[in-house]
């Protein structure tokens, strides 16, 4: 996945050329109707604060500890909810890919594991792609056959005003073993045709809300477009090929976009 | 290996029901994504490395002699929206019955009875390929260059277009067809070793939101 250069150093920024190596991890058990967080290991730009629990849930806030990620960094993020937990993530601020110290890509490894009857919501501020970053960001999820999930991510191609960086993403979600979503996508300068008006044509940011619900196996949401006027933004929620439910949405800009993800999901997936 | 038989799989009068789609053209050109030549051409890129990049892995491993329902698991988890889904097996339903008269096989046979409401488009056609005698770089090509003509074809009619513009259109993208029909067949050399997830899985949100809200349209030209 990260391509073998020389050893990076652990952590801070002394010798810029290899970039911040970091993973951070949290884990997350179920004990007497609550949850409780046994791991909650912060490294590098990831300081991880643990927010007061509500209910069963546990909730931890990823702060920045630095800027990050730059070119040239390795981030990783692995999070275990163990059955029957409940875990809530959020991040205290979007998260700001900008050009490093050299021009290699950083990379930013997100991967999510939640066993039987447990329950993850990932929930992070936005990715900013900056003109002259240059991101590849991974997301594996694998959720055992009675896992629920909601994952949010939302991206926005460049600051107000400037041109975006480049940002490939692949998300991977498997259930039960078996691959529920793969989804690739590349954007800014050097992919080809990502601004055609098949991909995101004039729009600056783009985003979806992914739930997966067991109980979505008797009655799964049906598909439908949830709006229609492209200076606002353009949406739409579909099911996927399992107990599963994705809205997809693109707009002009990062904060529209957040308006109609969050139309959406209270409109439409709230439960 | 009989490489003509490449012209008739690509051929748009080949019975395959390819006509009745416009490849997410007829809601582009309704939204006003796609007004002339240069923003067909630039809808038919987009398209291209998307769509067009998955579907012809899916095609060239299928041709390659992969596990064809596997592929077809593929195919479902790199197409998240329902409406393309239902398109996709729909497709794949006519190119079986197409590709069993004109190219018998014990392996079309054998999907076919696994997967009687139709296998994702791709994967019939690649192993339709393959018992045409082609290869999978053929089977990537016939699938590139369907992602292109289908909604070239399509805007002639939406927009009036000339037709001579929609050739030129095609022939510009050509030298990317050779590349993504090139990148298709070596993802589809690493599923021996590597399995489904080697192959691309790129996505395009426009095609995916307007294929949904086109799919519920009754007044509509082309049916995707």
């Amino acid at each position: 996945m990260t391509s073998a250069t020389a050893p990076a150093v652990p952590t801070g920024r002394g010798t810029a050329a290899f970039g911040v190596r970091a993973t951070a991890r949290i884990t997350a058990s179920a004990r007497a109707g609550g949850t409780i967080l046994p791991v909650l290991d912060g490294d590098g730009p990831f300081e991880l604060r643990r927010l007061r629990s509500r209910g069963s849930e546990a909730r931890v806030c990823v702060v920045g500890a630095m800027s990050a990620p730059l070119g040239g960094d390795r981030l990783r993020i692995e999070a275990a909810v163990q059955q029957g937990a409940v875990l809530h993530v959020t991040t205290a601020a979007a998260t700001l890919a900008l050009r490093g110290p050299t021009t290699a890509p950083a990379t930013y490894d997100v991967h999510l594991s939640v066993a039987d009857h447990a329950e993850l919501r990932w929930l992070p501020k936005p990715l900013i792609s900056a003109a002259g970053s240059n991101l590849r960001q991974t997301w594996t999820i694998d959720l055992a056959p009675t896992a629920r999930l909601v994952l949010r991510e939302e991206l926005a191609l460049g600051r107000t005003g400037e041109p975006p960086g480049r940002v490939t993403t692949r998300l991977t979600v498997r259930r039960g073993g078996r691959v529920l979503l793969d989804q690739e996508a590349d954007y800014g300068p050097g992919a080809v045709g990502w601004d055609s008006p098949a991909v995101l044509a004039h729009h600056r940011a783009t985003g979806q809300i992914l739930v997966v619900e067991p109980d979505f196996d008797a009655e799964p949401p049906t598909f439908r477009g949830l709006t229609d006027t492209s200076q606002d933004g353009l949406a739409a929620l579909t099911p996927l090929a399992g107990p599963a439910s994705l809205i997809t949405a693109i707009a002009p800009d990062g904060l529209r976009l957040r308006h109609l993800l969050n139309t959406a999901h209270s409109t439409h997936l709230s439960r | 290996m009989n490489r003509a038989a490449l012209l008739i799989l690509a051929d748009g009068r080949f019975p395959a029901g390819g006509h009745a789609h416009s490849g997410g053209a007829e809601p582009a050109v309704a939204a006003g994504r796609i007004t002339d030549a240069g923003t067909l051409e630039e809808f038919c890129r987009g398209r291209l490395h998307t769509a067009g990049l998955v579907a012809a892995a899916l095609a060239a491993a299928a041709a390659t002699g992969h596990d064809p329902l596997a592929l077809d698991q593929a195919a479902y988890a790199r197409t998240p929206v329902a409406a393309l889904r239902n398109t996709a097996r729909k497709l794949g339903r006519q190119m079986m019955r197409a590709a069993r008269a004109t190219w018998p096989s014990a392996e079309l046979d054998t999907l076919a009875a696994a997967l009687p409401r139709g296998a994702h488009q791709p994967v019939v056609l690649g192993v339709a390929a393959r018992s045409a005698g082609l290869d999978p770089l053929d089977a990537a090509y016939a699938a590139v260059y369907e992602t292109i003509s289908g909604p070239a074809t399509a805007t002639v009619r939406l927009l009036s277009l000339d037709p001579f513009d929609a050739s030129t259109v095609l022939a510009r993208l050509a030298p990317e067809l050779d590349r993504v029909a090139a990148a298709a067949t070596a993802s589809a050399q690493r599923v021996a070793a590597e399995g489904v997830d080697a192959l691309p899985a790129a996505s395009a949100p426009l095609l995916d939101i307007s294929a949904q809200q086109h799919a519920t349209r009754t007044a509509r030209l082309f049916a995707s």
